[in-house]
């Protein structure tokens, strides 16, 4: 378990820190965090815990578990990342291991929402581009700055250009990605629209 | 851009207002919950001092954690007995609506909603269960959210979402006997591939889906999330209205022609625009089994496994991850692949009709010798009219065991797990490493039908065969 654990809250507008590379495609919510961790009536403890089998049956030491990885807070990863099962313990359990911002070739729909709704930055590049710093971040200790209103990975070396949904852009800089008072701001407007549905009344 | 499917209908008549950036706010009509991912969802309405606004929106069951051997409480898995006690509390604390174990209405969320007929054309209905999309089979909006996205339907019945894109799944011909609608989702998955979905609602129609029963069209909805979208429906016809006719929470008789008129209005035009149609021959469906660690690693049953060279680049990589997991060769035939354990059941393949076909196959048979079956119906009614059919007999005297409703091991929350590097034959929906409860168990999804097979000769085996005699 990490100390100091400062959660996202607020607008968030860049994100500093040291990259961390897992390859694989398809890498389902199971595998971030397996089911039977799932018994849990908070998320606090789910950052120990994260890709708990695959680092206990890997026969290489899992990037998770490297020396070198332990303060890393920018996660690399290829496509179709956090398929499967719509747990935001999965997330949460990266977030909560130190993860905050990923960067990826595509992700799943419903972890890329958990994502944002938790104040997780997704990013996506070309897969040449990944492949490119997953390379580097395995090679050396690879830091970036991201800057979220130009979608700007930047270190001393190179400036990489990011993808970022424009929705989710202002949602950071707003601080509207914790979306219930945004949401409530509407209250009439939503009670109306109830009331207008037809099969509320059927 | 699509226009006038059904998707655009029911989009605009609950989006509430359009956010800045292109995300819209949007009304959900029906809000499921269960014990997994809702406690931290009431615990966050606390801390903001914010309450359920909507209660009677929502409505809760549990499902994930349930034993399904010994029911009696205290459930003797302490953790599992905190997450249901925490669900019971929360929703007697916000007034909702709770169908726990021994109300006759418990089971599979994804079960639950459309026997009860909660579940109605032209709905936007979100849980915090990927498998939400099941509820599409009706012609409604349904998907899966995160435990935030729980919270926020919990404090103002709506979320954030950008529009999807409309993918039009025109199903040619029928599918032939013997094979069901678990091989022909399969068989999407592996032609579409598993993130193909990604931004897409998925519309499954053409005579294949028209022929299906509501029960088939739930589990093509229901696997939708392992093509990569998030949503998928069928657009209600006379099946939809019959299915729905007469349930405890349909409209009621005085409005029903009403809603009749209502529902058939949403259905996509003729002259509808999609941001994409794929063709399926469903004539050419073979019975389906899963391979490798993903739902759309699939072959037919008379297929050999592929080899890496007849791979695309794409699915090289997770292709050799998967032929490492399973134990299994490149070319190996999937037929005949011994099982340790069957399991019937989840919310793709728990309910009734599943249990017939099942059933109808292992009658007069006998479960293979060191073969562990086991039946979990998808819910406490499924479960009532099984029995009264005598479907629980056949099953116990074939060798099966009978259980009590829940999700199982299709995930393997509960103390229903494979052990080792066991291998199950599973009517469930993934296929992803560990899944079942063990990190090294291995799972081949495939129909009722051929799990049924796969109990009575120990084997991968074609459910045809036995459904001939």
């Amino acid at each position: 378990m990490k100390f100091n654990l400062n959660l996202p809250k607020g607008p968030i507008e860049r994100i500093q820190g040291k990259c961390i590379s897992l390859i694989g495609d398809d890498i389902d919510t199971d595998r971030i965090i397996p089911a039977r961790f799932l018994k849990c009536v908070d998320f606090n403890s789910l950052g120990d815990s994260v890709f708990a089998d695959d680092r206990n049956n890997s026969n290489i030491v899992h990037p998770f578990d490297l020396e070198k990885n332990q303060e890393a807070s920018i996660l690399i990863v290829n496509s179709n990342f956090g398929c499967g099962s719509s747990r935001e313990h999965a997330p949460q359990a990266l977030m909560r291991w130190g993860i905050r911002a990923i960067i990826g070739e595509s992700f799943a729909e419903i972890f890329y929402s958990n994502c944002i709704a938790i104040g997780i930055p997704c990013f996506t590049l070309t897969k040449d581009s990944v492949k490119h710093i997953q390379d580097k971040s395995q090679n050396y200790d690879l830091f970036f700055e991201i800057n979220i209103q130009k979608a700007l990975a930047k270190n001393s070396e190179f400036t990489l250009s990011l993808n970022l949904k424009e929705s989710s852009r202002q949602m950071f800089l707003n601080g509207e990605w914790d979306a219930t008072t945004t949401l409530l701001n509407n209250i009439e407007l939503i009670k109306e629209k109830i009331d207008q549905l037809p099969y509320v009344n059927f | 851009m699509s226009k006038d499917t059904l998707f655009d209908k029911v989009w605009d008549l609950h989006k509430v207002a359009d956010l800045p950036g292109g995300s819209s706010q949007i009304l959900i009509g029906l809000h499921l919950i269960h014990e997994v991912t809702s406690p931290q969802a009431f615990g966050a309405l606390r801390d903001k001092n914010l309450r359920v606004r909507f209660p009677s929106r929502t409505v809760a069951t549990v499902d994930h954690i349930v034993p399904t051997d010994n029911q009696s409480r205290p459930f003797k898995d302490n953790l599992a007995e905190q997450m249901i006690d925490t669900l019971e509390k929360n929703c007697q604390y916000n007034q909702i609506k709770f169908f726990n174990i021994g109300s006759g209405n418990q089971g599979i969320v994804h079960v639950v909603a459309p026997e009860l007929g909660l579940t109605q054309p032209g709905m936007t209905i979100a849980c915090g269960d990927s498998h939400t999309s099941t509820h599409g089979a009706f012609g409604s909006i349904a998907f899966g959210i995160g435990t935030s996205q729980v919270r926020d339907v919990l404090a103002s019945q709506t979320l954030i979402m950008n529009k999807l894109k409309v993918r039009k799944i025109l199903c040619k011909e029928k599918l032939s006997a013997g094979v069901f609608a678990k091989d022909l989702v399969l068989h999407i998955i592996n032609k579409l591939g598993v993130k193909a979905g990604v931004g897409f609602a998925y519309e499954f129609t053409g005579p294949a889906v028209s022929a299906l029963s509501m029960e088939e069209r739930m589990t093509i909805c229901n696997m939708s999330i392992e093509g990569g979208a998030r949503c998928g429906y069928v657009n209600p016809d006379a099946k939809t209205f019959n299915y729905i006719k007469g349930k405890e929470f349909a409209p009621s008789e005085e409005n029903w022609s009403k809603a009749v008129n209502w529902w058939k209005s949403l259905v996509s035009d003729d002259k509808a625009v999609y941001d994409d149609l794929i063709e399926i021959d469903a004539s050419k469906v073979e019975p389906t089994v899963t391979w490798g660690i993903t739902p759309g690693q699939s072959i037919g049953i008379n297929e050999r496994i592929p080899e890496l060279s007849d791979i695309d680049n794409a699915d090289k990589s997770i292709a050799g991850e998967a032929y490492e997991y399973m134990g299994f060769n490149p070319g190996q035939k999937i037929k005949g692949i011994p099982i340790d354990v069957c399991f019937i059941g989840s919310c793709t393949n728990g309910r009734l009709s599943d249990l017939q076909i099942a059933a109808k196959i292992v009658r007069h048979n006998k479960v293979a010798p060191n073969i562990k079956a086991f039946v979990v119906p998808g819910s406490e009614k499924v479960a009532k009219e099984a029995k009264s059919e005598g479907l629980d007999k056949i099953f116990k005297e074939s060798g099966f065991q009978w259980r009590e409703p829940g999700c199982s091991m299709c995930l393997a929350m509960n103390s229903d797990k494979l052990i080792g590097d066991q291998i199950s034959a599973s009517s469930s929906n993934r296929n992803f490493k560990g899944r079942q409860g063990s990190p090294n168990g291995r799972t081949l999804l495939m129909s009722p039908a051929m799990v049924a097979a796969a109990a009575i000769t120990g084997k991968v085996s074609d459910a045809r065969e036995f459904l001939k005699q």
